[in-house]
């Protein structure tokens, strides 16, 4: 197996985004806290921007409240000896998606979008936003040129594709081909449109209308207009922090819990950013349950029968027991583990043994910072 | 509350969230499988696009139809169905419009995605609205088509926001086929024939998750049917020793004199090693213990299902369908 060296990673001078993605549930952004600690303890100024984090984790970095700005965050052991510094922030997707209204948008346009009422499902409910505005708010903060080391945690999607995929689809609908087609089909040089698809078309036309009713088209068509003139200048910016993702000094570190569905999504990740030639650093198999004593399970299991018949040592049972378990787990996700690294040979890969208890401090993030190094 | 009850057998949509990475997929499987036993026909619906069903019964992608995947002990049978939006929309436009090819093209042209685009809340309404449709279908002899509906549902998080239809229509025309429809989803959600199924671990965040959906669930005016709890794995340790091993004290000595009376002389090293699992597993009996406490709060009935050590296959389904019907699911 080809291991991850997380410490030569985040000691490289050259390393300057890592963008921590997988599925849900399995600990990204815990994951993505503990690498900026790491990364601050060796000496790094580092940030982490975390999408959504659970309450007590985001309390444990200082961000009891959401204010869309990075904040230093006092570290333990972390004085004046070690020039490492952390950041941390939490995105409010809605305000960044407002501030880059404000600033691409003369003030009266600007309000002008702000209050129609179609910018306020696209801004807080369109799927897609939220990973749009975490990319935007890495750009911003690789602008900011403030840290030497940014820590990206990616939106609690279902598929980790969700984040490579989803600025597109806000895109398609930001450029409002279709919209204005709805709207005002003739105008918009629908046309060649109809002629393909007939006279079905307007039958569709009548049928979104019907269905979306009259005035949600109207102010979308409205959103469309007024977005319009701006559209160029987000469609840049987007393809800016596309283009930074696949630069050198930017790796994508794929979490997976070591279960089926968390390495099939892996799998399907890792697939995908070989396609875009986007930069893979390695996997990160987190909470492994390593066994921690060198004992064969079946003469373990043995002795824990014979005890439990006398009755004489239940305590000495019990850990025998309690070691066999830990062995069909342990064998279990090695299993998996193997499978994934048979279909990707070239990926590195680490185990982090699973802390016993949940993580909410600082403490505990140092801690997982030290075993995704494998101390 | 230990258990299924009777006012949940009465119920016949079975709506399956929790946390991501809980197995609400599994555990919605196997409770159509366990619904089913006995003779009944049971439909077991995903609507996320993942294709999670046919993955977990190990089969090529369901198409758009209702497509048998599992006989149940007992003459019942399972069959599933992955609802696509688009697929639905388009149905739903050609029983009143007659789109036909215009509607492939427009498929093609991505102008479906646009419209529940446009309108988020429109995806839902037409997901839900299969659903319904399944649960409120009849044969030709006045039976109900299916005796029971699963619904594997998007995660808790984001479950209310999908199953409040009522909300999501507030972006929609108010008059017309959707609004029709809609009216008839919002009904059955919210009667005692369907029941929103959380499906936990015993950690701390999911049943934080849980407990927030529930009273979420509760806000929303939708009656939450049990707490699965997933994956539990029995405690070894006798009960008096939790606590202390928990605080890191083992009794080395005797484990050491135990381990020799079953006849394995180990060294230092493995014993240390025995005693480091043996404490970590008292940690995680003892946090345990707390999210069971917390779990209590909610006042729902609650299923266990254990922890299977070599992963969910087919038959893996059937033995956790086995404990669901031994606990009284029926």
């Amino acid at each position: 197996m080809n291991r991850l060296d997380v410490d030569a990673l985040l000691d490289d001078p050259e390393t300057r985004v890592l963008v921590c993605c997988g599925s849900g549930g399995v600990g990204k952004t815990t994951t993505a806290a503990a690498l900026a600690v790491r990364a601050a303890e060796r000496g790094r100024r580092a940030v982490v921007l975390t999408i959504d984090p659970a309450r007590r984790l985001a309390q444990s970095l200082g961000l009891g409240e959401l204010d869309n700005q990075p904040r230093r965050v006092v570290v333990d052991g972390l004085d004046d000896d070690h020039k490492g510094e952390l950041h941390a922030m939490m995105l409010d997707m809605r305000r960044t998606f407002d501030d880059m209204v404000w600033q691409h948008a003369g003030r009266e346009r600007a309000e002008q979008i702000l209050a129609n009422p179609f910018y306020q499902t696209i801004s807080t409910s369109f799927s897609g936003t939220q990973e749009y505005m975490a990319m935007e708010k890495l750009g911003q903060l690789v602008e900011r040129d403030e840290w030497d080391l940014i820590v990206v945690d990616t939106p609690p999607s279902r598929s980790a594709l969700d984040f490579l995929d989803a600025p597109q689809r806000l895109s398609t609908v930001l450029d409002g081909k279709l919209i204005r087609m709805l709207s005002a089909p003739a105008r918009a040089g629908g046309r060649g449109i109809r002629k393909i698809v007939g006279a079905g078309f307007g039958l569709f036309t009548k049928a979104v209308s019907t269905i979306v009713g009259g005035q949600l088209l109207q102010d979308a068509s409205t959103f469309v207009q007024a977005f319009d003139s701006m559209f160029g200048g987000f469609r840049q910016r987007a393809q800016a922090t596309y283009d930074l993702l696949r630069s050198p000094g930017t790796g994508f570190l794929v979490v997976a819990a070591a279960e089926p569905d968390a390495l099939r999504e892996a799998s399907y990740f890792v697939e995908r950013l070989s396609a875009e030639r986007m930069p893979l650093t390695g996997l990160v198999a987190n909470r492994t349950h390593p066994v921690l004593a060198p004992l064969p399970a079946p003469g373990a299991l043995a002795a824990a029968d014979r005890l439990e018949r006398t009755g004489d040592a239940p305590l000495a049972a019990a850990v025998l027991r309690v070691h066999a378990d830990r062995v069909a787990v342990a064998d279990r996700e090695k299993r998996l583990l193997a499978r994934f690294t048979r279909a990707h040979p070239g990926v590195p890969l680490i185990g982090v043994p699973a802390l016993p208890t949940d993580v909410h401090d600082l403490e505990g993030l140092h801690e997982i910072g030290r075993r995704l190094a494998g101390e | 509350m230990n258990g299924w009850t009777d006012e949940l057998t009465r119920a016949r949509l079975h709506v399956v969230t929790g946390k991501g990475g809980t197995g609400k997929t599994t555990v919605a499987a196997a409770l159509a499988l366990a619904l089913a036993t006995g003779g009944r026909r049971v439909l077991l619906v995903e609507v996320e696009n993942r294709q999670g069903i046919a993955q977990l019964f190990d089969r090529p992608p369901l198409p758009y139809s209702e497509e048998r995947i599992a006989s149940a002990p007992g003459g019942g049978e399972v069959r599933a169905l992955a609802v696509d939006p688009e697929a639905a929309l388009l149905e739903y436009l050609d029983m009143f419009y007659n789109l036909g090819f215009a509607g492939r093209t427009l498929k093609r042209m991505g102008a479906i995605e646009f419209a529940t685009t446009l309108a988020p809340g429109l995806r839902d309404v037409l997901l839900t609205g299969k659903v319904k449709e399944c649960v409120r279908r009849v044969r030709k002899t006045g039976r109900h088509e299916y005796d029971a509906v699963v619904l594997d549902a998007p995660p808790t998080g984001r479950v209310v926001r999908f199953l409040d239809v009522t909300r999501a229509m507030a972006d929609l025309a108010k008059v017309g086929p959707i609004k029709g429809q809609s009216d008839g989803v919002v009904k059955l959600l919210h009667s005692g024939d369907t029941a929103v199924h959380l499906v936990a671990l015993l950690e701390e965040m999911p049943v934080r998750e849980t407990l927030d959906a529930v009273a979420e669930l509760d806000a929303a005016d939708l009656r939450p049917g049990a707490v699965f709890v997933n994956r539990v794995s029995p405690p070894r340790l006798p009960a008096r020793s939790v606590a202390s091993a928990a605080e890191g004290r083992v009794d080395v000595g005797r484990v050491r004199t135990g381990l020799a009376a079953a006849g394995l002389d180990v060294d230092d090293e493995v014993l240390a090693g025995l005693v480091d699992q043996t404490v970590e597993h008292a940690l995680r009996v003892r946090m345990e213990e707390r999210a069971k406490e917390r779990l209590a709060e909610s006042d729902l009935p609650t299923v266990e299902l254990p922890e299977l050590t070599d992963g969910v296959d087919v038959a893996a389904l059937y033995e956790l369908a086995e404990v669901l019907v031994g606990r009284g699911v029926r």
